[in-house]
């Protein structure tokens, strides 16, 4: 694979909305960024096109045990976006984690997870299920 | 309140607590309507949105990048603030043309409401193996991907490891996603047609970021295996999506699933004698979001399928101030009446039936192109009369487009017929 500094230009879709661009990202030396991008219908295009070829980041959403709620997953997310290389070492600590409800939305899960300055937070609340927590403890009674 | 009959009355009974009910509720009880009940057969409120745990929702009402729980619990919240009842784990059994719902649920049993205004908000259902007809056995190991998806997300339990997907709608390549980040192999997308069917951006960043490999023009011919999934058998398509014999490929899997579109769920519009259209499979609707049934109105994925849940909370906000307005006696019933006609290249366009009296500023057309069309105009005509092109630079079947007019250019003439045509670019 060509580093992105040899290859001339580089076609990536924007996924920073539903429009989902197809834009075009070059090497300029002219342009205070280093970069020209084109084909974006919007400012945050640009934005993204340089980061996605220099630093390409992603949110990660995904779920965690819960005990003692309606269901058995809570879901998560990182309340900002990580190095996209990390998102699989990510989901290792993250499914040895194991809640207990009540968890209110927007708590934090994992504080500054694998050293990125993001918290992994709680993307609802989840009440305290009284039937599911005495089926439980008849099961392991 | 209970009438002579033992009938419970309400002004309006929203059926469906998804994002579309959620919504019109609120906005019929901002608007002046009194006791609002929520109908929802699900434990909680929320709707598909509660399994769906990938960001992207809320740009556009927000301004935030929202997981589908947070979208919900903000609606969810609402309605509690506004005390609008909610009846959860509840079916309705049959809805009537006046407005009389038989419910039933554990804690009521059986009941009879009647209601002013009664606003359709059930949403759709995933097309499912039998839709599509796929030859072959039939183990266990065969989902349809928003299936998988609750199973998942919300139950915790990983439905195969060697995964096949067929079809590429917004589910399927969430779904593919989720497997790989949970450990389970997605072997291939494959794609029906010559172009995914979801958005863009989810071809990208579901499939693209993990190098998972979309086949276009490929279908599942057979499934194989006794008990569980073994395999399937894939093969290329014309272009009229039929197989071609000859190019069959196996594949080793333990799992199927399959994302092969959405059906607006009309069980009880049908029964109630709503009159549907063919082409979305949804209530046909005026700009009121009301339907061909007085007093009852319709809203969200029941209507027709959308792509963004901003535009079904759009949606469904009109469809409660009209029920508030039509139980306040404000909306008008008579005067001109315009229909939509989808013209060359455009599959539908919601609403079919425009009653200018009750036209605010400006009235916005959804709707859906036949085909992939690049460098084209949409060109939007009051009978013979031009009265708007909009420039585009991609348009597919899988993008809703929306048109936003002035309700001026409507008012100031009588017109019949509102026409939409796709033109190419030099023509």
């Amino acid at each position: 694979m060509r580093s992105e500094s040899e290859s001339k230009a580089k076609e990536i879709i924007c996924i920073i909305c539903p429009v989902g661009c197809r834009i075009i990202v070059k090497r300029d030396k002219n342009s205070s960024s280093g970069y020209s991008v084109s084909g974006n219908e919007c400012k945050k295009g640009e934005a993204y096109g340089i980061e996605e070829l220099t630093n390409p980041t992603r949110v990660l959403t995904t779920t965690v045990k819960i005990e003692g709620a309606l269901y058995n997953r809570l879901p998560v997310r990182t309340d900002g976006a990580i190095p996209k290389d990390k998102i699989f070492a990510c989901m290792k600590v993250i499914n040895r984690i194991e809640v207990k409800a009540p968890v209110k939305v927007g708590k934090v899960i994992i504080e500054n997870i694998l050293d990125t300055g993001i918290h992994l937070i709680a993307s609802r609340s989840m009440l305290r299920s009284m039937l599911r927590s005495m089926l439980r403890s008849i099961k392991a009674s | 309140m209970k009438g002579s009959d033992g009938v419970k009355g309400y002004d309006v009974a929203v059926i469906g607590g998804g994002p579309a009910g959620l919504a019109a509720a609120i906005e019929s009880k901002k608007h002046g309507a009194g006791s609002i009940c929520v109908i929802e057969r699900d434990r909680e409120l929320g709707g598909i949105l509660q399994q769906c745990i990938h960001n992207g929702f809320g740009l556009h009402i927000f301004k935030e990048d929202l997981t589908g729980p947070e979208y919900a619990e903000r609606f969810i919240d609402e309605l509690k603030e506004l005390e609008i009842t909610c009846k959860l784990d509840t079916m309705v059994l049959e809805l009537s043309a006046d407005r009389h719902m038989d419910i039933i649920n554990t804690y009521d049993g059986f009941m009879r409401i009647k209601a002013e205004a009664i606003i359709l908000a059930m949403g759709c259902r995933e097309r499912t193996r039998g839709a599509i007809n796929i030859p072959g056995t039939r183990p266990a190991g065969v989902f349809t991907a928003g299936t998988a998806q609750r199973f998942i997300n919300m139950e915790g339990c990983l439905v195969g490891r060697k995964i096949v997907m067929l079809g590429t709608g917004d589910i399927g390549l969430i779904m593919a996603r989720r497997l790989t980040l949970e450990g389970a192999e997605v072997k291939v997308v494959l794609a029906r047609r010559g172009y995914p069917g979801g958005l863009m951006r989810n071809v990208a960043q579901c499939l693209y970021d993990y190098n998972i490999p979309l086949l276009l023009h490929h279908t599942v011919v057979k499934i194989m295996g006794k008990e569980r999934v073994t395999g399937v058998l894939i093969a290329r398509t014309d272009e009229e999506r039929k197989p071609i014999p000859g190019t069959e490929e196996l594949y080793d899997c333990d799992t199927l699933l399959l994302s092969v579109g959405l059906i607006p769920e009309n069980e009880l519009s049908r029964e109630a004698g709503v009159k549907l259209d063919p082409v979305t499979g949804g209530p046909v609707v005026d700009e009121s979001m009301g339907t061909s049934i007085r007093g009852i109105f319709a809203c969200g994925n029941v209507v027709h399928v959308h792509d963004l849940v901003d535009y079904v909370t759009d949606e469904s906000r009109r469809a409660g101030r009209s029920a508030a307005k039509f139980v306040q006696k404000s909306l008008k019933e008579e005067g001109l009446l315009i229909k939509t006609k989808p013209g060359d290249g455009i599959r539908y366009i919601v609403p079919n039936l425009i009653r200018v009296d009750n036209l605010d500023d400006t009235l916005e057309l959804f709707m859906r192109v036949s085909e992939i069309y690049r460098n084209a105009r949409l060109m939007v005509k009051a009978d013979d009369v031009v009265i708007r092109k909009v420039k585009k630079m991609q348009m597919a079947p899988g993008e809703m487009e929306r048109i936003r007019l002035d309700s001026k250019i409507l008012k100031d003439r009588e017109v019949s017929v509102l026409s939409v045509k796709v033109e190419k670019e030099g023509t």
